[in-house]
């Protein structure tokens, strides 16, 4: 009898639960390093709603390129063009967002957010048709033309709306904190956290669920097999990188009433750490960019109250750690 | 027996290195045909570019009277070609049933084919809902084949198969692929194990540097050590 007859068990396959403790290991870590259980607490807090952001942000990102090998540069265009749509809406609205109705905030912010991811979608059509469809399989070129592209559109924001920084003033509703003994923690990083939440659970949901999740996972991993079998990969990927930008427009506009402005090179220090989200993550994994983010703004936001001086480089040292630990990645999903 | 895919003139340039020069070949409905050769001799680029995975700088290609060598993979795929690579290819991340939910492309999968599947692979069945990548090399060869065979096809072309394989595997994947061949399938088969080629093939072509140097029936090249040996290097006896 061979193993052709499957008389023998099959190895079950290993939970890899490594990368998922790592944060939690690095947390508590910090209790003890922290001192204070409330600044613990609030420092965690914002370490996980600035994750939750940059994993919007990285999502779309690490899927472009793990499923076709492309390196955009100008993803951050996408944050800073989805910030800007935003106050579109949001301007004329002025009066409904200060209101103290958590309902009318939410009817003027979700049209907002939706328009921004619309016009971002919009605008990763337009880039990945004219930028990237003629430079594919040539990295180089990628870089140059989607940070060509990223400038481009960082100049154009600046011809429309002018140079000044504009201010994104939180909504009424989502201004202050939740009291928990003596524990404060900001309503808003509680919205971020629970977005950023639902989104990993419905990218989960597609990519596990549907025949579209299980193309781009197949695509991932072998994009040459998947066409073998007789599907258009380029159109899965012009999808996935619509959507990819969509979800970076959301992203930039919760970035934006996060830090109560809007300016056109505010991606410019947040694509630095998508990418060591991207890096660390494993090309092309939800799950390792999901707690790539985490680990992100943990060590941001850890490293900033504990070493400040040490704030600018605290994540290229995560990133050295992690890729000395795993040089694919927290989850290698592709063989680059 | 008319010829379900034929290949005139065809070249291939990978780069700067002319692979294919000058490929003409034909493959009978309904038949086995073997391409043998020694390493580096163009088998697997054939392969890949009848499946448009890379494109013939010149000559025709044509399926079923179709000329297909300036079609897309995916178009040469719904023409109804399978293709099983050399490397596998299975999607590791994958469990068995989603590599095969994804083969099956026009629906969901026929029941009565899984079933025809199973009976000789069934390995398949009982590692359904486990993931590919926790196969041996001899189930995962199994599912690369099931991948292809899932639907029907018109052509299935085959990639060393047997590469790897223990022999006793290597014995129970020629029993599936008979038993595929005796469905009626028309097979292009890539093969460096010559016992394996003999038991399935009907006609054989044999490559060299590019070209076909050979071409006739298995049974006639299986009977004559002298040539086997001008043309591979090898004798089956010795191969034994």
């Amino acid at each position: 009898m061979t193993d052709l007859a499957a008389t023998d068990p099959l190895p079950k396959p290993k939970r890899d639960l490594a990368p998922v403790l790592l944060p939690i290991a690095l947390a508590l870590l910090m209790i003890p390093l922290i001192g204070s259980t409330s600044s613990w607490l609030t420092l965690t807090a914002a370490s996980l709603a600035m994750g939750m952001m940059i994993f919007i942000m990285a999502s779309g990102l690490t899927l472009v390129f793990g499923l076709m090998d492309v390196l955009n540069f100008g993803h951050g265009a996408f944050i800073a063009v989805g910030a800007y749509v935003a106050t579109l809406v949001l301007a004329p609205f002025a009066a409904s967002i200060q209101a103290d109705s958590l309902w009318m905030n939410l009817a003027v912010l979700a049209p907002a957010a939706l328009l921004s991811m619309a016009v971002s979608g919009a605008l990763g059509l337009v880039v990945e048709r004219v930028l990237i469809l003629p430079v594919y399989g040539q990295h180089l070129k990628q870089i140059l033309m989607t940070t060509g592209g990223l400038i481009v559109a960082e100049q154009t924001l600046y011809a429309l709306w002018g140079p000044q920084i504009i201010p994104m003033p939180l909504p009424a509703s989502l201004r202050g904190s939740f009291i928990l003994g003596d524990v404060a923690i900001a309503k808003y990083r509680v919205l971020a956290m629970l977005i950023g939440l639902a989104v990993f659970i419905a990218i989960q949901l597609v990519l596990n669920r549907t025949k579209l999740g299980l193309l781009i996972r197949a695509g991932v991993e072998n994009r040459e097999m998947v066409e073998a079998l007789g599907y258009r990969i380029r159109r899965l990927f012009l999808g996935v990188f619509m959507t990819g930008s969509a979800l970076a427009g959301l992203g930039g506009v919760m970035w934006a009433l996060y830090r109560e402005q809007v300016h056109a090179s505010m991606s410019d220090d947040l694509t630095v750490l998508i990418f060591i989200v991207v890096i660390i993550g494993g090309l092309g994994s939800i799950g390792g960019c999901f707690i790539g983010a985490i680990l992100v703004a943990m060590v941001a936001n850890y490293g900033g109250f504990l070493v400040p001086k040490l704030a600018l480089v605290s994540n290229i040292l995560l990133m050295v750690a992690i890729l000395m630990w795993r040089p694919r990645g927290l989850y290698a999903v592709t063989s680059r | 027996m008319t010829d379900l895919l034929k290949l005139s003139g065809v070249h291939t340039h990978i780069g700067r290195y002319h692979i294919l020069q000058g490929i003409d070949l034909a493959v009978p409905q309904g038949q086995v045909t073997m391409l043998l050769g020694r390493n580096g001799a163009g088998k697997t680029t054939t392969l890949r570019t009848i499946m448009g995975l890379w494109q013939a700088s010149s000559g025709e290609i044509s399926l079923a009277g179709m000329r297909i060598e300036s079609r897309a993979t995916p178009d040469i795929a719904r023409l109804g070609v399978g293709y099983v690579p050399e490397s596998m290819a299975v999607f590791s991340d994958l469990t068995v049933k989603e590599n095969l939910v994804l083969a099956a492309r026009d629906g969901p999968l026929d029941d009565a084919q899984l079933d025809w599947i199973f009976g000789f692979f069934p390995a398949l069945r009982r590692f359904w809902l486990s993931r590919a990548g926790s196969l041996s090399g001899g189930q995962k060869q199994m599912l690369s084949i099931a991948r292809a065979i899932i639907e029907p096809r018109k052509l299935l072309l085959i990639d060393e198969p047997t590469k790897g394989l223990a022999p006793a595997i290597v014995m129970a994947l020629i029993e599936c692929l008979k038993e595929i061949k005796r469905k009626g399938a028309t097979i292009l088969l890539v093969e460096q194990n010559f016992f394996a080629a003999r038991e399935l093939g009907d006609s054989v072509l044999v490559m060299d540097n590019g070209t076909i140097v050979h071409r006739g029936e298995m049974a006639a090249l299986a009977a004559d050590v002298p040539l086997q040996e001008r043309l591979l290097g090898l004798s089956l006896e010795a191969h034994q």
